[in-house]
């Protein structure tokens, strides 16, 4: 037999990945329905698939989704700006970075979301709390990844700088950071996954803002199906998320 | 054989046209663990404009750390090294340099790679490409100017890299067994391009190589090295015509070249293997006590 004919075809692998989800929620369905699962803690997949539209039209979800968000791109940006120029000052001043690298790397393992009474004494019950939160939680990974990425330069790329007398500033913007800017990715990347995460939870802890909110609102009104509906647009705004962010950071790698 | 045979330490008498890189009495020791290496050990040597001098050696005769010094990335030594009259105390834009390892940046393609030292020299945009597609056509890539490093095969990474040094218009080329890491094929072949950039260009030239058919190729004199620490054993001039290919590898005196350079450097490498061995060997051992 051929290896082409060995081979799976393209699509074979989305497939299976939809038609394991499909087959979970089937499974699901039919576990609620025979009674082996309480149906008023987990709602038939059936009815929040139905409650989408309810959810969508009634809850205001543009809206919502559109505060989350902004809550999520300035979290980024934030930690985008503050992680590289963090891991850059600590690879450029080794004290620094030997002083620092264990605190940020416990920092980043840290649930920092239990800090949130902190954050609303600070900020008050408002979207800075929520980007404040999300903005350093997401900020270990981005210094991190900037450090290894600084650090793991190839020594022949910064000698061909130094060959060509370049300055400092010059050594670093047109050698080290592009060379570094994929390892950097990762970190945003992270940072950024962290921060969405964060902004989510945050909502939901201070019941306030996007879509976290309406998850306690929903639930509090204990309609089930368009909690569960809430809860998987959050997901799928991640999958989403995240598939587009992957996307970029291959074609920066590339 | 015309041969400018000198004994271990007696440095070789200089050439008659005015030098445009000397080289006097250096000597690099690195402090060590165990006491310390002594890598160059009073090398000297003169380079006339227009030359190409391959220097050879075994592994660990201190090529890299010659390499290094001449293109200004190693201080601390005793010596001199002076370009064109100037010293040489840093990196020195009189000197470009081509690296053993794969040196093009991958976030950037051809042109933009050429175009490098242009744009650190504050060439404006339009001139810099122009020059850099210049380089780019004379290393033979042309047509690849905006392909990236990653679409390309090594041999034509290493002369991207050649291509951005020449754009830097070097007073001296100096290499560091730029195409080590490529086929004996592709080697002599590429060898032919760097004949014709050189002779095209009058660019003088510093390879340094343990490869002695390459050194043979395309030098006009070969400076052998000792194994550790590194000397100047020999410094042999070639006398073969000029323009050459690849096809003088063929003949008969290009054969006699490289047997005496091999008798030159065959003792050098046989210490070179016994002394790595014997490292081996003791780091291997369990009853030898470790430093």
């Amino acid at each position: 037999m051929s290896a082409a004919r060995l081979a799976a075809p393209r699509w074979l692998p989305a497939f299976v990945g939809l038609g394991s989800g499909l087959a979970f929620l089937v499974a699901v369905e039919l576990l609620i329905r025979a009674g082996a699962i309480n149906r008023f803690i987990v709602p038939l997949p059936s009815e929040v698939i139905a409650s989408f539209a309810r959810v969508i039209t009634e809850e205001d979800i543009p809206r919502r989704l559109a505060q989350t968000a902004w809550e999520c791109l300035a979290a980024s940006l934030l930690l985008t700006l503050f992680g590289v120029a963090i891991g850059a000052l600590m690879h450029r001043v080794p004290l620094i970075r030997r002083a620092c690298e264990t605190w940020v790397a416990g920092f980043a393992s840290a649930p920092l979301v239990l800090a949130y009474p902190l954050f609303l004494v600070l900020f008050g019950r408002s979207t800075l709390t929520i980007i404040m939160l999300a903005f350093l939680s997401g900020l270990p990974p981005v210094i991190l990844k900037t450090v290894e990425g600084l650090v793991s330069t190839r020594r022949v790329l910064i000698n061909v700088g130094r060959s060509f007398k370049l300055t400092g500033a010059q050594q670093f913007w047109k050698i080290l950071f592009p060379s570094a800017l994929p390892t950097i990715f990762v970190g945003i990347r992270l940072g950024m996954i962290f921060a969405l995460i964060n902004v989510v939870a945050v909502e939901f802890l201070i019941n306030f803002g996007g879509l976290g909110q309406l998850i306690n609102e929903l639930a509090e009104r204990y309609d089930l199906p368009g909690t569960y509906a809430a809860i998987s647009f959050v997901v799928l705004v991640s999958i989403a998320f995240f598939i587009v962010t992957e996307r970029a950071e291959r074609w920066l790698r590339s | 054989m015309p041969a400018a045979a000198t004994n271990d330490r007696v440095v070789p008498a200089p050439p008659a046209e005015p030098a445009i890189l000397v080289v006097d009495d250096l000597v690099m020791r690195f402090g060590t663990s165990d006491g310390g290496v002594t890598a160059l050990d009073h090398v000297s040597f003169k380079v006339r404009p227009g030359e190409f001098l391959a220097i050879i050696g075994p592994s660990g005769c201190g090529k890299s750390t010659l390499f290094n010094i001449l293109g200004g990335l190693l201080t601390g030594y005793q010596g001199a090294v002076s370009v064109a009259g100037q010293s040489v105390a840093g990196p020195h834009a009189s000197i470009g340099m081509v690296f053993q390892e794969e040196s093009t940046f991958p976030w950037r393609n051809v042109v933009d790679n050429v175009a490098f030292p242009l744009e650190i020299s504050g060439v404006a945009k339009a001139e810099r490409i122009e020059k850099a597609r210049h380089f780019i056509a004379m290393v033979g890539l042309h047509g690849f100017e905006k392909r990236y490093p990653s679409e390309l095969s090594g041999g034509m990474r290493q002369r991207v890299a050649m291509a951005r040094t020449l754009a830097s218009k070097p007073k001296i080329l100096l290499m560091d067994e730029p195409f080590a890491a490529l086929d004996e094929q592709t080697r002599l072949l590429l060898g032919d391009k760097v004949l014709q950039i050189q002779q095209e260009l009058k660019q003088t030239t510093l390879l340094i190589t343990h490869n002695i058919t390459e050194a043979v190729q395309l030098a006009d004199r070969i400076l052998v090295m000792t194994y550790r620490p590194g000397r100047t054993k020999r410094i042999v001039d070639i006398d073969l015509p000029r323009p050459r290919t690849s096809e003088i590898v063929s003949s008969e005196a290009f054969g006699r070249y490289v047997a005496q350079i091999w008798n030159d450097l065959r003792e050098e490498a046989s210490r070179g293997l016994s002394d790595d061995e014997t490292r081996k060997l003791h780091a291997h051992d369990p009853h030898e006590p470790r430093s």
